[in-house]
């Protein structure tokens, strides 16, 4: 069944984030032949149009609006509603980023619409969309269908593989008007701690501390071999309880999900709040003074010994594999 | 102050997961407060301390939540509520239960209501902002920190790390993050005291639904367990050789670097 799929492009300082590329990959899925329509909401955007049309967008519409600014929930479900209006859409696919996850659930409601959060997998199957989802702090899985109404899903970020880019392809951006008012929510201040550098939720790589850190000194060698590997430094909330390093990195239950090619723990006992942030890495290596830590139990390759003395070595290693290579 | 809690039991994830007959095992698990409802008791605690009032603890379950909700009661909530499902309906989803929470609140004008970010064994975070929005209430989801002025409420939010400090006024609903508190324990007086307060148990009747109007909009049609993955390689030798070794494995090997 052919379905028109809607696709909100979220945007971090000016740029798509890289779920919106992926999310317009499930949106496919779920058309089964469909138009894919990506949606962007915000001050000035439509210079983001072209990206959404080169990951696979078939229409792109905006809706502008110096209240979009920043996101509120009332602002943007007013902007998205007016889109729905106009679109009619049998499908709807977010981030399941903190965006996501904030505003897909109120959307969800005003359409009295079933909605599927954080989903890493889409596929049809039987006659059904089936979307896969973590359950139990991610040590469950389970397979969910729509069963009335509207495919609303949220995607995890880094997941679900975006399609390959077209970089010759653009197109119009048509504007959909909204009257955006009576906000019941403002935002005073934003207090930025997240670190320049690579998207710690969209990594490729992630060097993560824990408490065995011991110190903000004791990151830098992480920081180092997270260079040199083009990946991003995380850590547990030992760490930043212990105020080695900001809340931004945490890695958890609590904080950033992440499911990176390669997730290296140091110093990190393994807490399932932990893992329930990391489980789903393609590859967990663990190093850790302590054989008996839980963190061994999920990790592929493990290194029994003293961060301090493994990491710089490995930062020289893998040096010496990028020259060879 | 006229406080509601939304809170829901959940099984303790830090214990072992199996599952029998294409559900998960239940059959001995421990069974707790969901932490981020723990986070959002305390809170209410500490406004209605502040500010006067009542804090009134909802959960929609089965009998056995009486026991969680007891715990709420012995932190120092006023009254529970306990919406039974158990006989009513076969299947929900997060739409079932943010309709029977907002079919409850609709007519008690909260000021403030309280509930977790996320449940820990569900996890989709939909249910606080679902029941907002079903109330007509605004929300602001993930706080770690509440102040309270009159009508007005600051509120620190955390977004994947950042902070926003957000301005609102009664009502609205918030979901709780960790870092908003420290909670309490139970006080030896204060389970006692938890016994006679009351707690009131209600069915969908009672809400003036019934089973169609709560009916799930997704279905699970399968749950299971991750593949078990294979015990690690722990790596033997020099510590320098296992280094090598390790960024041998990662390139050949899991070739991810
Ligand atoms: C509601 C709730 C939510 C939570 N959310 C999160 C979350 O999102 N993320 C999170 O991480 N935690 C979370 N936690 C906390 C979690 O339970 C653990 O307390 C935390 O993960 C522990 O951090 P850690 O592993 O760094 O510290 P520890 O458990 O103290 O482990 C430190 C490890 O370092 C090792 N070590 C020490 N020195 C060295 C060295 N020189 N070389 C190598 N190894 C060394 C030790 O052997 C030990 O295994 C949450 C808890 C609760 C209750
Ligand atoms: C009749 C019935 C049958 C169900 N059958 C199944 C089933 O077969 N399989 C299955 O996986 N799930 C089942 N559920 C559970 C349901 O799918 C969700 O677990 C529930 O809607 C909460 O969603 P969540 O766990 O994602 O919570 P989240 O939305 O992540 O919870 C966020 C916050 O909402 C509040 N909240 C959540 N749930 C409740 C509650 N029950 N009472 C009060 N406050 C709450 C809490 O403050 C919580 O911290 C059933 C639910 C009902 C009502």
């Amino acid at each position: 069944m052919a379905r028109k799929v809607l696709v909100l492009g979220e945007a971090r300082d000016g740029q798509l984030r890289n779920v919106s590329f992926e999310a317009i990959a499930a949106a496919k899925t779920v058309a089964e032949g469909g138009e894919v329509v990506g949606v962007l909401i915000g001050e000035s955007v439509n210079s983001l149009g072209n990206d959404l049309y080169q990951y696979g967008a078939d229409k792109v519409v905006a809706v502008e609006d110096a209240k979009l600014s920043q996101y509120t929930p009332d602002g943007y479900s007013q902007a998205l509603m007016a889109v729905i209006e106009q679109e009619n859409p049998e499908g709807i696919i977010f981030g399941h980023t903190s965006l996501g996850k904030d505003l897909a659930p109120k959307i969800a409601s005003k359409l009295g619409s079933g909605l599927i959060s954080d989903a890493v997998a889409v596929e049809e199957a039987g006659g059904n969309l089936v979307f896969t989802r973590p359950i139990y702090s991610g040590k469950a899985f389970e397979k969910k269908i729509v069963t009335d109404g509207l495919v609303f899903a949220t995607i995890r970020p880094n997941n679900i593989a975006p399609l390959e880019k077209d970089a010759g392809k653009s197109g119009e951006v048509s504007t959909v008007s909204a009257e955006i008012k009576d906000l019941r929510t403002i935002i005073k201040d934003v207090v930025r701690k997240a670190t320049e550098g690579v998207d710690l939720s969209e990594a490729k790589v992630v060097v993560a501390g824990g408490r065995g850190v011991k110190s903000e000194e004791g990151f830098e060698p992480l920081k180092e071999l997270a260079d040199v590997l083009g990946g991003a430094v995380g850590a547990s909330r030992g760490a930043c309880d212990a105020d080695y390093c900001d809340y931004s990195l945490q890695i958890g239950q609590t904080g950033k999900v992440v499911t990176p090619d390669l997730y290296i723990a140091a110093g990190i006992s393994g807490a399932i709040q932990h893992l329930a942030g990391m489980s789903n890495s393609k590859v967990i290596v663990a190093i850790n003074k302590d054989s008996e830590a839980n963190i061994f139990k999920v990790a592929d390759y493990g290194i029994v010994g003293d961060l301090f003395e493994v990491i710089p070595m490995l930062t020289e290693e893998f040096k010496k594999l990028k020259v060879n290579a | 102050m006229n406080i509601y809690v939304l809170m829901k039991r959940t099984f303790d994830t830090e214990e072992k997961i199996t599952i029998a007959n294409g559900k998960i095992n239940e059959d001995g698990a421990e069974f707790i407060i969901n932490p981020y409802d723990e986070y959002a008791i305390e809170e209410a605690i500490q406004v209605r301390d502040a500010q006067g009032g009542e804090v009134t603890v909802v959960s929609v379950g089965n009998e056995e939540t009486e026991k969680q909700l007891r715990t709420a009661l012995a932190m120092g909530a006023d009254k529970a509520v306990l919406i039974n499902i158990e006989d009513d309906v076969e299947d929900g989803d997060q739409f079932t239960t943010a309709k029977i929470l907002a079919e409850y609140l609709k007519d008690k004008e909260a000021d403030l209501i309280l509930g977790g970010n996320v449940a820990i064994d569900g996890g989709s975070g939909q249910v606080g902002p679902r029941v907002a929005e079903q109330l007509g209430m605004p929300y602001v989801t993930t706080i770690t920190k509440l102040e309270i002025n009159g009508t007005t409420a600051t509120i620190t939010r955390d977004v994947e790390g950042d902070s926003e400090v957000i301005e609102t006024s009664l009502p609205v609903l918030v979901t709780a993050q960790q870092g908003l508190n420290e909670p309490r324990y139970p006080s030896l007086p204060g389970i006692m005291k938890a016994k006679k307060k009351p707690l009131d148990e209600l069915e969908l009747d009672d809400l003036d639904l019934d089973e169609d109007d709560v009916e799930a909009k997704t279905k699970t049609i399968e749950i299971y367990l991750p593949p078990q993955k294979e015990a690690g390689k722990v790596l033997q030798g020099e510590l320098a050789d296992q280094v090598k070794e390790l960024v041998n494995l990662l390139h050949t090997e899991a070739k991810v670097v």
